[in-house]
């Protein structure tokens, strides 16, 4: 198997939104984002809804084709490939585990089906081997005794067993990237350790790279090494889980932070409760796309867009006041002297 | 010596007369073959002004309790057992027309997707003045004016009395069926995974908002999630539901420092803490019981850690005799064999 780094630069993706008659305005639905996926390390990307995570996921398994960035890949630039024959050959190094366990497997087919065909399709075995293969890969996700679920329909299944055949079903090909999005937000909260756990091993044992998109911030602490934050369309933040969850830079990490329920502290932080605002993802102007939720904001904020970064070793964040770069300083003393 | 004799009196002005109760409560599901029971026995008490949590995960029948204690259950379930009181009355058996009366105006209702029940081609407060003037008799301004005082108390724009549905978020549209189910100034609001389907800001947001009005309100609330962590801050009281039965009851902030089911005991430790060290843990074994075939004994023994033939004339009660809500300190009751005998 192999373990090769996937990287991606400058990945764009925009929507159209609005219709052909009338004044079309475009959803910056990801915009310019990099980041490295390394073999044997969970990057968890985080965001709420619209933030464009489950955007870039797609983007990765090629379901969509960006509109402008590079996704590099043994050598080549995936984002590139359009021959059909490319874009299945990085498809079976990079797969993905969707949200909906019950959506993403064939009511009328075994569990047997789905981990079998892309063995067959891929030719990853001998076809004399694939019955046992079928056996391995089950015991892999933990399901057992193998043989009895391998003959078992997906109804007759738990949410939590579900996921465990998609995720063997996306082991069968080997593949060195394994993109799940929202893996665990369907199911019920007793068995969602038992996935997050599996995804733990697999990084270990087999030294995949795995992108971890969720909206659930202690998941993410609890499996990943490192941590993206998105907010509309761009990483706000990025740097190791423990750090960037510890002591966050940016001020949405930190709204994010004191809204999940945690029941180990002992005051609960009052957030301020904004009134409706569109998405600031829509034909966004020049400035942070934050600044209008943000409580640290300062004039150079709402004029100048904040590039990513380094605030501290290894830690970036986009953000005038917590990560300025030395153009925003300068700006800055402008500010203060006038 | 003293501090223990005037426990039964303090105990009696804490717990004022419920405004909901339910008693024994039942409530099966007609299938083909045998009649499924969602709920079995469940007592539940809801008091003046308080948030009361319930909590379990999907199927436990959390959802069911709130349709029959709002009798709002279609066939095929039905109340098969036990009784549901407000204020001391039996609701179950009464009219149609009673019951209508009953809703929105002393207990009303807002569901995980309400958001989607608003009707898509009418104003927000064309909406607020049908509902109202269902139950009222009031003019139509005196209605719209009330719509945009009750939208701005959620945090909500006055003007967007006129907006269509579609011209608000998720999280409005959500915060606009609260504001509905406030209007008529009901004495409970059974909330069921109101936030559930929104963003994390946006429910702490929305839930910031609903505990400020309750406060000043002065109603009830029962509150119904599968996020125990969400309900150790939000409620008073909790109350866990497993395979249709409750299993532990206790206020919210007992439940997290000493759970003492083991279910409930396996739910804590299923959310990863955002603080402190990272350990390696284990969640709940196996999945919550078919209702159809729910296993003898405790419901929970199949999946209890606690549960092993080693203790043989526990193990035999574990298997064979359903345990029932006993008090282990005031207002903490908990239906274990383990927890009975002693164990911890």
């Amino acid at each position: 198997m192999s373990t090769a780094e996937l990287e991606v630069r400058g990945l764009t993706k925009h929507f159209r939104a609005g219709n052909a008659l009338f004044a079309r305005s475009r959803v910056h639905a990801v915009d310019d984002v990099s980041f490295t996926l390394r073999p044997g390390t969970i990057t968890a990307l985080v965001g709420e809804s619209g933030s464009g995570k489950s955007t870039i996921a797609r983007l990765l398994v090629r379901l969509y084709d960006p509109t402008s960035g590079r996704i590099v890949f043994a050598g080549g630039d995936a984002a590139a490939a359009r021959r059909r024959r490319d874009v299945l050959r990085y498809r079976s190094q990079v797969q993905m585990i969707f949200q909906d366990p019950f959506g993403s497997l064939n009511p009328a087919k075994t569990v047997r089906h789905h981990v079998a065909r892309p063995l067959r399709i891929h030719g990853v075995v001998p076809r004399d081997r694939v019955e046992a293969r079928v056996h391995e890969l089950l015991e892999t996700v933990g399901l057992v005794p193998p043989e009895k679920i391998a003959a078992k329909y997906p109804h007759e299944l738990s949410g939590g067993q579900r996921q465990r055949v998609a995720i063997a079903r996306a082991l069968a090909v080997e593949p060195s990237v394994l993109v799940a999005d929202e893996p665990i937000s369907m199911l019920d909260v007793s068995i969602r350790l038992g996935i997050l756990n599996l995804m733990l091993e697999l990084k270990q044992e087999r030294r995949l790279a795995f992108l971890y998109v969720t909206h659930d911030l202690a998941s993410a602490r609890y499996v990943a090494d490192e941590v993206l934050v998105m907010y509309a369309g761009q990483i706000v933040e990025q740097g190791p889980t423990e750090r960037v969850l510890g002591e966050p830079l940016h001020p949405y990490t930190r709204l994010l932070l004191e809204s999940v329920p945690d029941p180990s502290r002992a005051e609960r932080p009052e957030i301020e409760v904004r009134k409706g605002l569109a998405s600031a993802a829509v034909d966004p102007p020049e400035g942070c796309r934050f600044v209008a939720r943000c409580p640290l904001a300062i004039g150079v904020c709402s004029r100048v867009t904040p590039l990513l970064q380094e605030a501290r070793a290894g830690r970036r964040a986009r953000c005038h006041v917590t990560a300025p770069s030395s153009a925003t300083r300068e700006d800055r003393h402008v500010e203060l002297a006038s | 010596m003293i501090a223990t004799a005037l426990v039964p009196e303090e105990r009696v002005q804490r717990e004022p007369e419920p405004l909901l109760e339910a008693r024994g409560l039942t409530v099966e599901y007609a299938t083909r073959e045998q009649p499924v029971r969602a709920v079995d026995g469940v007592d539940l008490a809801i008091r003046p002004g308080e948030v009361l949590g319930l909590a379990g995960e999907s199927g436990c029948g959390k959802s069911t309790v709130a349709n029959a204690l709002m009798q709002v259950l279609r066939p095929p379930a039905r109340v098969s057992g036990g009784s549901i009181l407000f204020r001391g009355e039996d609701l179950t058996g009464r009219s149609r027309e009673e019951l209508r009366r009953f809703r929105w105006r002393n207990v009303s209702m807002v569901f995980q997707s309400a958001m989607n029940a608003l009707n898509p081609v009418m104003r927000v407060g064309d909406q607020f003045v049908d509902m109202m003037r269902a139950h009222e008799r009031v003019s139509k301004q005196h209605a719209l004016r009330r719509a945009a005082e009750l939208l701005d108390v959620v945090g909500i724009d006055k003007r967007r009395v006129r907006a269509y549905p579609h011209e608000l978020s998720g999280g409005m549209r959500q915060r606009v069926i609260i504001a509905m189910a406030l209007a008529l100034n009901p004495e409970l609001v059974i909330m069921d995974e109101p936030t559930t389907a929104l963003d994390v800001v946006v429910q702490r947001e929305i839930l910031q908002q609903v505990r400020e009005l309750q406060r000043d309100l002065g109603f009830a609330v029962l509150f119904i999630t599968h996020d125990l962590c969400l309900l150790v801050e939000f409620a008073h009281r909790i109350a866990i539901m497993y395979a249709g039965e409750i299993v532990e009851e206790a206020p919210a902030a007992e439940i997290h420092r000493d759970p003492r089911h083991p279910y409930t005991i396996g739910l804590m430790q299923s959310f990863p803490p955002l603080h402190g060290p990272i350990v390696r843990m284990t969640g709940i074994p196996g999945a919550p019981p078919d209702l159809a075939a729910p296993p003898r004994g405790c419901r929970f023994h199949p999946r209890c850690p606690r549960c092993t033939p080693d203790d043989a004339p526990l193990y035999a009660r574990q298997t064979t005799e359903r345990p029932v809500l006993r008090e282990v300190s005031p207002g903490h009751r908990v239906a274990c064999h383990l927890v009975e005998a002693g164990r911890r």
